[in-house]
């Protein structure tokens, strides 16, 4: 058994060249069952939102006049017809959540990977400069997380405009400061040992350091936070998007769909349940696979 | 002309602070031996990162000359200074583990010096690669290549490290106390290496270290420091014979090799003054056995005596006792 795993170790290498996220870390990630759950479930809803054109039984604005507020299939009432339901404006609920997830994941991936891009970036700049550099970033960083990140979201948006790309640059302002205070502590961290000082007696010029020696030891909880920051990027599209400030209507967006059907909560429970149950389905997965990363990446927690 | 030529380096940390090395001077020919020996905290470190250019903030150097090959050092641009790091000066360090990237395989960490100084392309970097890991006695050296620092022994990650610091045939290498991380055989082994790889390319060998020892069976020429000075200087078979200075021949007598049959070891007492208790006049005096009133008062300057040099108002005659 020992022989076993040890052998799998000294294969691991050549699998990738990054250690810190290696063979290893996958044994240990796949250990737990929460994390595998939350990845596959993330798996599958990325695979429905790149085949929604081919997923969705109709398309999401196509309305039906027969069948206003139908409930689900297998509600009182209820036909195959719509799987979920209809909305008040008698569109199928299952195609809207389908193509929402598009909208949703898409724009929240955009987001994350452009908060993470630009959060590095200023992170490194602020590690491995002193002074007024350092100051103007953290300092700036400091006032945007002193707000409450929906009212600073709600702030962008206000300035900008109401819409899906607005939003968008809205989650990105609210992650963004988290990416910098932990690439520019891990950074800090990393900067003083001496594989760094090897690097320069090398000759390694500073954005050579900084990219291709510093970054890649920084990348562990850079990408928890950036699993995590998925989660708080749909979270807050969705509630964007219910305060009419996000997508705007007729786009399938799953926060727009909970505001559009607000009025019809008593009436039809399944118009504002499904959408809020995706919502919270993502979210939930999200938050599972980042605490089963966070678990895999750092040694000292791995069992 | 000398291929390093250090006259009155000065290192202060901070604006009017105290200098951490005061008027540090070496002059190294082309493939010379010469070795630096001091306690922990006298300076050594910090003046070899100064000859490579790596005090970092609020380090600054704050008076003196570095010349190497005929540059001034000091007078180069970043880019220019950069890149002479790893091609000409090289530099190994005590900590072999730590001074490795732990994100890469060694290969890679070896081709990257490569292909920043040298025209090589990407077969012949690993090639050079495979037959810089042999030179420095690594066993199956190509499938080392994929190996992650955390895969290898210190002393063979020493060895690595020696191989990067040899990639692009350097005329001078620092190694900074290279085996003070290692267990005794290593030791022995890592010295040798860097004896064989200094005498087969000709290159000159700096060898910091805080034992005397490792200086002995070493290098032709010593520098003692203490306290950011250099207290003497001379050929090793001198300066080992008969010390100058009161400061060398107390640390000679620690040695537990020079004490066969002795009951119990010399100890020099007392401790390194820290940076903000160095003492008026010469920095040895509170711990000097011969210490005068001149040596409270005046700072000594490093002056010819015997063979070498010596800082010292009343060097050591010859024979280990008080000169006249």
């Amino acid at each position: 058994m020992l022989g076993v795993r040890s052998a799998r170790h000294r294969r691991s290498p050549g699998r990738s060249r990054a250690a810190g996220i290696g063979w290893g870390t996958w044994q240990s990630f796949r250990s737990s069952h929460g994390p595998v759950l939350g990845l596959a479930v993330i798996g599958m809803f990325t695979a429905i939102a790149l085949g929604a054109d081919w997923l969705a039984p109709y398309s999401a604005s196509e309305q039906f006049r027969d069948a206003f507020l139908a409930p689900p299939a297998w509600a009182e009432g209820g036909s195959t017809r719509f799987l979920l339901g209809t909305d008040p404006l008698g569109r199928d609920i299952l195609s809207r959540i389908i193509q929402g997830a598009q909208v949703s994941l898409g724009i929240g991936f955009v987001a994350v990977l452009s908060a993470s891009v630009l959060g590095v970036a200023l992170g490194l700049a602020a590690g491995f400069s002193r002074g007024l550099v350092d100051a103007v970033v953290m300092r700036t960083m400091d006032v945007m997380l002193a707000l409450p990140s929906l009212l600073l979201a709600i702030v962008v948006v206000a300035v900008l405009g109401p819409s899906l790309i607005n939003a968008a640059a809205a989650v990105v302002a609210v992650q963004v400061p988290h990416f910098v205070r932990l690439t520019r502590a891990a950074v800090r961290a990393e900067r003083a040992k001496d594989y760094v000082t090897a690097s320069r007696l090398c000759g390694a010029g500073p954005l050579r350091l900084a990219f291709c020696t510093v970054l890649p030891n920084c990348t562990a909880p850079l990408i928890v936070q950036a699993t995590l920051g998925f989660s708080t990027a749909v979270l807050d599209l969705a509630a964007l998007g219910f305060l009419g400030l996000g997508a705007q209507p007729p786009t399938p967006e799953w926060g727009t769909m909970l505001a559009d059907s607000r009025g019809f909560l008593l009436r039809a429970w399944w118009v504002v349940t499904f959408p809020g149950l995706a919502i919270l389905i993502t979210v939930l997965s999200f938050n599972l696979l980042g605490d089963g990363l966070r678990d895999a990446l750092d040694p000292r927690l791995r069992r | 002309m000398p291929l390093l030529d250090v006259r009155h380096l000065s290192i202060a940390f901070g604006a009017g602070e105290q200098p951490v090395v005061d008027d540090f001077s070496l002059v190294l020919e082309e493939g010379e031996v010469v070795g630096i020996a001091g306690e922990s905290g006298c300076g050594k470190t910090v003046s070899m990162l100064a000859i490579m250019g790596l005090i970092g903030w609020p380090g600054r150097i704050t008076a003196g000359l570095m010349r190497f090959a005929g540059q001034d050092l000091s007078a180069l641009s970043p880019r220019k200074r950069r890149s002479l790091l790893g091609r000409d000066l090289a530099m190994v360090f005590q900590e072999p583990k730590s001074s490795l990237n732990p994100c890469f395989t060694i290969g890679f960490q070896i081709t990257e010096t490569l292909a920043a100084h040298t025209g090589l392309g990407r077969r012949e970097r690993r090639s050079r690669a495979v037959e810089l890991l042999q030179q420095v006695g690594i066993p199956a050296p190509e499938s080392r290549l994929r190996s992650f620092p955390h895969q290898l022994s210190s002393g063979m990650n020493q060895r690595v490290m020696i191989a990067i610091a040899l990639a692009c045939r350097p005329r001078l290498l620092i190694a900074d106390e290279p085996t003070t991380a290692l267990d005794v055989t290593v030791q022995a082994q890592i010295l040798d290496l860097l004896l064989e790889r200094q005498r087969e390319t000709g290159m000159a060998l700096l060898l910091v270290t805080h034992d005397l020892a490792v200086i002995a069976g070493t290098a032709a020429r010593v520098l003692v420091m203490y306290a950011g000075k250099v207290v003497e200087e001379g050929p090793t078979r001198e300066v080992f014979a008969s010390p100058r200075h009161p400061y060398t021949q107390a640390s000679l007598d620690a040695l537990p090799e020079r004490h066969a049959g002795h009951a119990r070891l010399a100890a020099l007492p007392g401790s390194v003054p820290g940076l903000d208790e160095r003492p008026q006049g010469c920095s040895f005096h509170p711990r000097c056995r011969f210490a005068a009133g001149v040596c409270r008062r005046e700072s000594p300057a490093l002056l010819p005596a015997g063979h070498g040099l010596v800082r010292c108002h009343l060097p050591l005659a010859g024979d280990g006792t008080r000169g006249p």
